[in-house]
């Protein structure tokens, strides 16, 4: 890739990408729900994939490749286990 | 204009698109009002982001040794969100984390509502009812005779 084209491409990515993790985190944070944060989470785990794969594809290396494939693999086991084991702690009228 | 300089606009435009489908998704997650319409925000960085960015590096690499480990990386993840979602889903529903207003059609809703008519737990609609499929599982397994 071209010098200025490799800049940009990286600037842009790395602001859209910021701009989403921040969006993630502060619904992580919010909740309301366990499943939600479960959901901001799974959400962040993307971006950080993105992340690995842009930045790989604009220094035109592999080395983060198997992570990637790895995080593609395993990333859900957590939404799974935690949505397995949600059980209702609000107050109910009956 | 030649090919490499095609192949790197073509390569910067699905990494930037891709980029672009995590920021929906961050909108759709601050936005909108339950757990389900969230997850329907969030699966556009995990399938069709996930597909552009890699595309994007395939593009970028331009060696044929790295593309079965990017199909590889895409079947997986084609394969796992649903896992996930499903059980978000699932979950979601029976604790009651969504919004009934917002649903067009609940389709859940009759199969719910006609095991809690039949507590006794025998009928076939309280199989896929109330207990859920995990703990339906049991009636049948009552029902084989010991060996």
């Amino acid at each position: 890739m071209t010098e200025s084209l490799a800049g940009a491409v990286l600037v842009a990515v790395a602001a859209l990408l910021t701009v989403s993790a921040a969006a993630a985190i502060v619904r992580t944070i919010r909740g309301p729900s366990l499943l939600d944060r479960v959901l901001a989470i799974d959400v962040l785990l993307s971006v950080v994939s993105a992340a690995l794969i842009t930045e790989m594809a604009v220094n035109g290396h592999q080395n983060n490749l198997v992570l990637v494939v790895v995080i593609c693999l395993v990333g859900f086991i957590g939404s799974v286990t935690v949505a397995r084991f949600v059980i209702d702690r609000r107050p109910h009228e009956h | 204009m030649n090919i490499d300089l095609l192949l790197d606009l073509a390569s910067a435009a699905c990494l930037v698109i891709g980029a672009l489908m995590s920021l929906a998704a961050a909108i759709g997650l601050l936005r909108f009002p339950d757990l389900l319409s969230r997850m329907h925000a969030a699966t556009k960085p995990q399938v069709f982001g996930l597909l552009l960015l890699l595309t994007g590096l395939g593009l970028q690499l331009r060696s044929w040794a790295v593309v079965p480990l990017l199909a590889i990386a895409w079947l997986f993840q084609l394969l796992t969100v649903p896992v996930s979602a499903h059980m978000v889903g699932r979950s979601g529903y029976r604790t009651k984390h969504l919004r009934k207003d917002t649903l067009s059609e609940d389709e859940l809703d009759a199969v719910v509502q006609k095991a809690a008519a039949d507590p006794a737990g025998d009928g076939a609609a309280a199989r896929v009812g109330r207990e859920g499929p995990a703990v339906a599982a049991q009636p049948t397994l009552r029902e084989r005779p010991n060996p």
